[in-house]
């Protein structure tokens, strides 16, 4: 970690050098570690110190984004220079907004933990072999991965905005396996010591033990109870859609139906940057205050979200929802453009326990989570993918016995529409970017398409 | 360079490693892409770090960072060694890498046209006049394209005295539009949505053509919307060579990753169907089907000159005549591959499918260009030849499951095969199977002339994640009795 007066004194020098008409100038600090297991033991620990500016110079109506993780004098000098040589190849582009300009932000918790930040590699290994540990003494193999990350964002452009926050997090998955079955369980927080890494091996573990010997099942369409896990996956997919680029491209669930009752009246999705649970941020990769937006208010499609530029092109404010111009940590990320992005996202729990959403159903599924999910078709939100990890039969109002995976094409929207119950616990995983939260679903139908034989 | 990598090599031995390497990376990015006859990204990256990996009392342990300086090197090489002591808290059987690899050698990517070297003002000229002949029609919503150009130089130094320079240079791109019109939504994109990329030069992108392609991809677009929806049923299925890339991708690279089949990716991408006891012993698909690994393919994507454990380029077979034979191999699986197999683990030599996705990353086993060799067939003869079926290309999504063996593809666009003929189109087409049952239904192959590599520049895997650049070759193929029309 630089620290505020280094990070910030960086972005003044690059400020300051600049021959460009705007400057906005992003620094993005990286100090992450994970230790990795399989086959109970620990079989990948890596750390990284990274970090990189992101500098956009404007000339006239002409951008160009470079970054650098040379930030020396003579470096920062080149890749201005370099910038603006770019940046005079181009035609006008009409509808750059400009940079921001100063906004005061939110006095709001930044999700910043010290205990995470420091976190080391023997308190992970540690907690990692509690997992093994209870993994052996059930015969079951367990794997995972246990990450703590550390980062550090600095924003400032010519117009004299300034942003500063330092934030952690940290995620865990585990899955357990035997010779015919698996489980699994994950979590995600802000701070490491939110997460109870035995017990979520015990819940892995468990899983796997009680889906052994799984029997087959002919697709079809049937009732679920979808744990959060899987709920989790309808609400990152639904709440993609609400970018105000694909809403107003017409890629969007979203696009021209907003207003319309076409949910339950039960679901309440809403992005939300201050909630506690997930990962309280002040501020966007445009140094604009994040705000909370209902996407789904009561069953009835809400509004999107939106960064400046998408935000002016629709005649809508910035809901702070900017990304990174683009991701300087990947190799291959050179482009961007993903637009308005929720990193946030949370679907309201109802007050059913998992227990309670089972004794309702006579003969239905049972799904811990779903696998490889990917869009068939973008305006119903068709989904495809597979159930993973736990998937049991439902009878008569109790759990059965375990089934073999089975593939679904289902529209997420479609499913969604109508709802049985919805859980009281919302559970968080790491998401596309930021984190996400759901609670279990009870659902009256999901449409299965295959089988797999395992 | 070489006084940095003696210092991390002297620094991880005298802390108590058994073996370390380092990698130093230097990486310069191009990324161009225009949205609705607008500039959207004009962007460079320019990285620079080292990784260094280490066994430590046969636990591995690895460090990185962008801070390329004497005094960084010295701590992240004491880090990896911390990190690897961590490790062997908990180990039940120590890294054993088999026989030295020990290289010194230069690697470059031979290309004719250096893309750095192109302006950017050409680049967003040709991406520009794309965009606007793809808007034929008012239906059209969005256009896009994107250039990319990646020039990678490395260095790798090991303990065991490998000392290897690599330069790598690729470059790809893409267009594509999109029609709305009544709530349908339809894409077409050429040569697909996630890019073609080589390695190659400017070259590529001149063969590619996006002028000549540009509008038809947008009438096909807006054809697509008055399309009939794909039928639902069992029928002969030909693929078109790029989707049969994601395919082999899918269904051959994945399950033959040998680090999937023991164990260690089970909690994130999976494993595999293509267990130890199954080699040289498993029909994969028919007589016609052989796959390769093949790094040394020209200009493929996967193609280089050293893995990133410093092993040598080489072409391994996967299938031959539709029996399973290989994997894909690092130093430590091979070594595991041949005790587990009573061979002698002192002989087993990595297949150098060790890939990193940057310094900050360790390397995994990764797919090289998994090519599907060439058969016989001219494209008009093999759709002549079938009375009926369904003609599928460019793929739209994928999915399939943890142990690789139930999938489902969708393509952005189909035709109707009817006694020997292409047909009326189809929109939203998709098709489902298992892996060795799909592969088993191939009956025909078609011939050099129509074959070729695609770039696959988004393959992900790992925990941290990876994206890997991996090349795929193949020539349209025709697949009897295959499930299609999934979605309704």
């Amino acid at each position: 970690m630089l620290g505020q007066t280094e990070v910030q004194h960086l972005l003044e020098r690059v400020l300051h050098r600049s021959p460009a008409d705007q400057t906005e100038v992003l620094f993005l600090g990286l100090e992450e570690a994970l230790t990795r297991f399989a086959n109970n033991e620990i079989h990948q620990n890596v750390a990284e110190h990274n970090y990189g500016l992101i500098i956009r110079a404007a000339i006239g109506q002409r951008v160009v984004a470079i970054s650098t993780t040379a930030t020396d004098d003579a470096s920062i000098e080149q890749a201005l220079e370099r910038a603006v040589a770019l940046a005079k190849l181009q035609p006008e582009n009409p509808e750059f907004p400009g940079f921001a300009e100063p906004v005061p932000l939110p006095e709001t918790t930044v999700a910043y933990d010290e205990a995470t930040a420091t976190a080391t590699p023997e308190s992970r290994a540690r907690a990692v072999g509690e997992v093994i540990t209870y993994a052996l003494s059930n015969n079951v193999n367990a794997s995972g991965a246990f990450r703590t990350s550390r980062y550090e964002w600095g924003l400032a452009n010519s117009h004299g905005l300034r942003a500063y926050a330092p934030t952690t997090l940290a995620d865990l998955t585990i899955v357990g396996m035997t010779e015919t079955s698996s489980g699994y369980a994950a979590d995600a927080a802000w701070r490491f010591a939110d997460i109870d890494v035995a017990a979520r091996g015990r819940e892995a573990v468990d899983k796997a033990v009680q889906s052994q010997n799984p029997r087959p099942l002919e697709p079809g369409d049937y009732p679920v109870v979808l744990e959060p896990y899987a709920a989790q996956d309808l609400v990152n997919f639904v709440g993609r859609g609400a970018s105000g680029m694909s809403v107003h491209e017409g890629q969007s669930w979203m696009s021209g139906r907003q207003g319309e009752a076409l949910f339950d009246k039960r679901i309440t999705l809403v992005d939300d940057p201050q909630d506690q649970a997930l990962w309280p941020l002040p501020f966007d990769f445009e140094g604009q205050p994040r705000q909370r937006v209902k996407i789904i208010k009561a069953g009835v499609v809400g509004d999107a979200v939106y960064n400046r530029l998408w935000g002016e092109k629709t005649g809508h404010a910035t809901t702070g929802h900017a990304l990174p111009a683009f991701s300087p940590f990947n190799p291959s990320q050179a482009i961007g453009g993903s637009g308005p992005f929720p990193i946030h996202l949370a679907l309201e729990p109802g007050t059913a326990s998992l227990q309670e959403m089972i004794k309702g159903i006579d003969r239905g599924l049972y799904i811990t989570r779903f696998n490889y999910t990917r869009v068939v078709h973008p305006r119903e939100v068709v989904i495809t993918g597979l159930t993973r990890d736990g998937t049991f039969w439902i009878e008569n109002g109790a759990l059965a016995y375990p089934v073999q995976n089975l593939r679904f094409t289902q529209s997420y929207i479609e499913a969604l529409a109508e709802v049985i119950a919805i859980g009281a616990e919302a559970q968080c995983e790491r998401g596309y970017f930021g984190l996400s939260k759901a609670p279990a679903l009870c659902l009256p139908r999901f449409r299965f398409t295959g089988t797999t034989g395992f | 360079m070489k006084t940095l990598t003696a210092l991390a090599l002297n620094q991880a031995q005298l802390l108590g490693a058994s073996y370390a390497d380092i990698r130093i990376l230097e990486t310069r990015e191009q990324g161009v892409s225009v949205r609705n006859g607008t500039v959207q990204d004009a962007n460079e990256v320019q990285s620079v770090g080292f990784g260094v990996r280490v066994i430590v009392d046969g636990a591995w342990g690895f460090a990185s960072s962008a801070i390329l300086t004497a005094t960084e090197v010295e701590q992240v090489t004491a880090q990896a060694v911390a990190i690897a002591r961590a490790s062997a808290l908990f180990l039940r059987q120590p890294v054993d890498l088999g026989p030295a690899e020990v290289h010194q050698d230069i690697y470059r990517t031979p290309y004719e046209i250096d893309p750095f070297g192109v302006p950017m003002e050409d680049k967003l000229a040709l991406l520009l006049e794309a965009d606007r002949l793809m808007r034929s029609d008012a239906a059209i919503k969005v256009t896009y394209g994107n250039l990319v150009s990646v020039r990678r130089h490395q260095f790798f130094a090991s303990t065991e005295g490998s000392d290897v320079e690599q330069e790598l240079v690729e470059t790809g791109g893409c267009i594509m539009a999109l029609a709305v019109k009544d709530g349908e939504i339809q894409r077409r994109s050429y040569p697909n949505i996630f890019r073609d990329q080589h390695t190659e030069g400017w070259e590529f992108i001149q063969r590619l053509d996006f002028l000549g392609h540009a509008e038809r991809v947008g009438s096909e677009a807006v054809a697509l919307l008055s399309a009939p929806q794909c039928p639902s049923g069992v029928t002969t299925l030909i693929l078109d060579r790029t989707q049969l890339g994601l395919q082999i991708h899918e269904s051959c690279g994945h399950p033959t990753e040998l680090d999937r089949v023991f164990g260690t990716e089970a909690a994130y991408a999976g494993t595999s169907f293509l267990t130890p006891d199954k080699l040289g012993n498993f029909r994969y698909g028919s007589e016609l089907v052989n796959l390769t690994a093949d790094a040394t393919t020209p200009g493929a994507l996967g193609t280089f000159g050293y893995d990133d454990e410093g092993v040598p380029a080489q072409r391994v077979p996967l299938v031959q005549a539709g029996q399973f034979v290989g994997y894909l191999t690092s130093r430590e699986t091979a070594t595991q591959l041949a005790r587990l197999r009573g061979e002698d683990p002192a002989q087993a030599r990595s297949g150098a499918a060790m890939r990193a996705s940057g310094w900050n990353r360790i390397p995994l086993i990764r797919m090289t260009n998994i090519n599907l060799e060439p058969g016989e067939w001219e494209f008009d003869d093999l759709i002549a030849d079938t009375d009926e079926g369904i003609y599928m290309e460019t793929n739209y999504s994928w999915s399939i499951d943890n142990l690789r063996l139930n999938f489902q593809f969708g393509t952005e666009m189909a035709y109707e095969i009817k006694n020997g003929q292409l047909g009326q189109m189809y929109k939203n087409a998709t098709y489902t199977g298992i892996t060795p049952e799909f592969w088993s239904g191939c009956d025909a192959i078609c011939n050099e002339k129509h074959w070729g590599v695609w770039g696959v520049p988004n393959c992900g895997k790992g925990q941290p994640s990876q994206v890997a650049h991996t090349g795929h070759g193949a020539a349209p193929a025709r697949f009897r009795n295959v499930r299609v029309g999934v979605m309704k």
